[in-house]
């Protein structure tokens, strides 16, 4: 298992590679230094402010050079400052992981529980009226654009009650709740509508194997054969699907902390893309990736823990 | 004296999108305690949804108990409360199926799996771990004790019937359902597999359905036999009697089926079902 992980983690450098010259490429293809510094200092700023902050950038360097040397700060975690409000980005980061996780986990783990609970329940009266209407259910909250949960909880959480603040985030012991509480459950409902569709599939799979045929012979229940059996060979297949997103929860949500006004990386990443802040986005998407190659290697070793047929070598 | 098990005139449906199948179409059998019954037919001819539905095993929807009775002990299965059914599954009536690769879960281990059972039926039992390995020493694993933690894929075909086995006696059930035990099994771990269950026969008193399509494996095991054609039980009658002299066109093709050591044939002999309907 360890040497597999080693194994994993030096297969992932050409990945990180990959990702980080296509990254830079595409930043350079779309923006000259000159148009850069006018985006970061402004357009009507002096000609020679606009060439000072281009050589303070290491921007009229040969692209070569400019390309090793952001690789070497990206290995050793060096992400430099914002072009657009000078900060620090490693405090940047680790301000903002904590709002956007304090979102994310909640929600995740609310649409993983919530959705295994309800799809064992719709196996459990499976092909019933009951069944058909939580499918039916858990369509209609796929089907709804995420925009319009958070306008309605807005509105009823917010105006109508007056208890929670529309948007905006404080850390304020107990009373931050009040500040993630609305983006929490929308990102809960939104996980749970697709969460339940695909674990309802992947029990049904599971309900036709032999297996259950031999529990239920032996006399167990069926909430017994299902709770016990069928779960934990359900869980093999969730797991390839779940693990791999979960570390990517740091990275928050784009949609809702920009709606919610939650200062996490989601919003970050947002309003980074919307002013060309280069060094913001280059960093977001190294770390995205490096989180996701994480979540897969974790998916891996996740996977040989439910299964005993997986051998990691 | 009831006997063990009455099923009379069972028939059941399975109701498909194509409308109404009907499966096993009136049939009518006793055994008694301790006997072997054979059930021997083709593919379809409604042999295993017989076994299933001793327990009710089926799937509801789309099977239907269209008319019968099962009475074990004079109780009616088909009108047992899923407590009741529950109770008499695995306790009276145990079974072994086909695939012993698909039959156990493979992420739970054999210890676990087979004391899953004891512990429902048994609860009186203290020492599950003597109690698991006691039972798969009765079946013939080896060196049990070590075998206890081990999961389905670490043991062979042979091994993986030989715990289902195991696992089906160890609630000291009355009845034993064996639903083609050996067909997924080559040719000389069939053998073996039929030893056990003669040598079992003798050693625990116990009454058993073995379902098979091939004669070649009931003799020696089965005290009666039910030959099971497109679901009716078309030949019923001791096993010796039956194999010596069978009345039923079907009963003869299907005898003729079995291969014979050393005889001379070109193409294995296979039933004919045109002339089958000529002849009814």
């Amino acid at each position: 298992m360890f040497n597999y992980v080693i194994r994993r983690l030096l297969y992932s450098v050409p990945i990180l590679l990959g990702v980080i010259a296509l990254t830079f490429l595409l930043f350079n293809v779309l923006q000259t230094p000159e148009a850069a510094a006018a985006m970061a200092i402004g357009s009507k700023a002096p000609q020679q402010a606009r060439e000072a902050w281009i050589k303070s950038r290491g921007l009229d360097r040969p692209k070569t050079e400019q390309f090793v040397k952001h690789v070497k700060n990206l290995a050793t975690f060096q992400f430099g400052t914002s072009w657009k409000t000078g900060r620090e980005l490693n405090e940047v980061f680790r301000q903002g992981a904590g709002p956007s996780l304090l979102i994310t986990l909640p929600g995740f783990l609310a649409g993983l529980l919530g959705g295994v609970g309800l799809a064992l329940y719709q196996v459990y009266v499976r092909k019933s009226l009951l069944d058909r209407s939580i499918t039916l259910f858990a369509v209609a909250l796929m089907s709804v654009p995420t925009v319009v949960y958070i306008f309605f909880l807005q509105a009823v959480g917010a105006l109508m009650l007056n208890y929670f603040p529309a948007s905006g985030f404080d850390w304020r012991g107990w009373e931050t709740a009040k500040f993630v509480a609305l983006p929490i459950i929308v990102m809960a409902i939104v996980n749970l509508g697709s969460d339940v569709r695909l674990y309802r599939t992947i029990f049904m799979e599971e309900i036709n194997q032999d297996y259950v045929r031999t529990a239920l012979a032996k006399g167990l229940s069926s909430g017994v054969v299902l709770g016990k059996h069928v779960l934990k060979n359900g869980l093999i297949a969730l797991i390839t699907l779940t693990v791999a997103t979960l570390p990517r929860l740091i990275m928050g949500s784009l949609l809702i902390e920009n709606f919610f006004g939650i200062p996490g990386l989601g919003n970050l990443l947002v309003m980074a893309i919307g002013t060309s802040d280069q060094p913001v986005v280059l960093a977001c998407t190294y770390l995205g990736s490096l989180l996701y190659i994480g979540g897969l290697i974790l998916t891996d070793v996740c996977y040989a823990l439910a299964d005993p047929r997986i051998r990691l070598s | 004296m009831t006997p063990l098990l009455d099923i009379r005139n069972l028939a059941i449906d399975f109701a498909t999108e194509n409308g109404r199948v009907e499966a096993v179409k009136g049939i009518s059998f006793t055994l008694a305690e301790g006997e072997t019954l054979a059930i021997v037919g083709e593919s379809g001819s409604g042999k295993s949804v017989t076994g299933l539905a001793l327990t009710r095993l089926l799937p509801e929807p789309p099977a239907v108990y269209r008319t019968g009775e099962i009475l074990l002990h004079g109780r009616d299965v088909l009108k047992m409360a899923p407590r009741d059914l529950r109770a008499i599954r695995g306790a009276k009536i145990a079974y072994i199926f086909q695939e012993p690769s698909t039959s156990l879960n493979p992420v739970f281990t054999i210890r676990n799996q087979i004391a899953e059972a004891i512990r429902l039926h048994r609860p009186e039992v203290r020492d599950l771990d003597a109690e698991v390995i006691k039972y798969l020493d009765l079946v013939g694993i080896v060196d049990p004790a070590k075998r206890l933690h081990d999961y389905p894929h670490q043991l062979s075909g042979g091994m993986q019937q030989r715990v289902m086995i195991a696992m089906a006696l160890s609630c000291q059930p009355e009845l034993l359902i064996a639903d083609e035990p050996t067909t997924a099994l080559d040719v000389t771990i069939q053998a073996q597999i039929m030893d056990q269950l003669r040598d079992l026969k003798t050693r625990v008193r116990m009454a058993i359905i073995l379902i098979t399509h091939n004669f070649g494996i009931i003799n020696g095991i089965a005290d009666r036999v039910a030959v099971m054609f497109r679901g009716k039980i078309v030949e019923y009658g001791p096993t010796h009697e039956v194999l010596a002299n069978p009345q039923h066109a079907y009963t003869k093709a299907l005898i003729q089926c079995i291969p014979q050591l050393g005889a001379q044939r070109e193409r294995l002999t296979t039933i004919d079902h045109a002339a089958l309907d000529a002849a009814q």
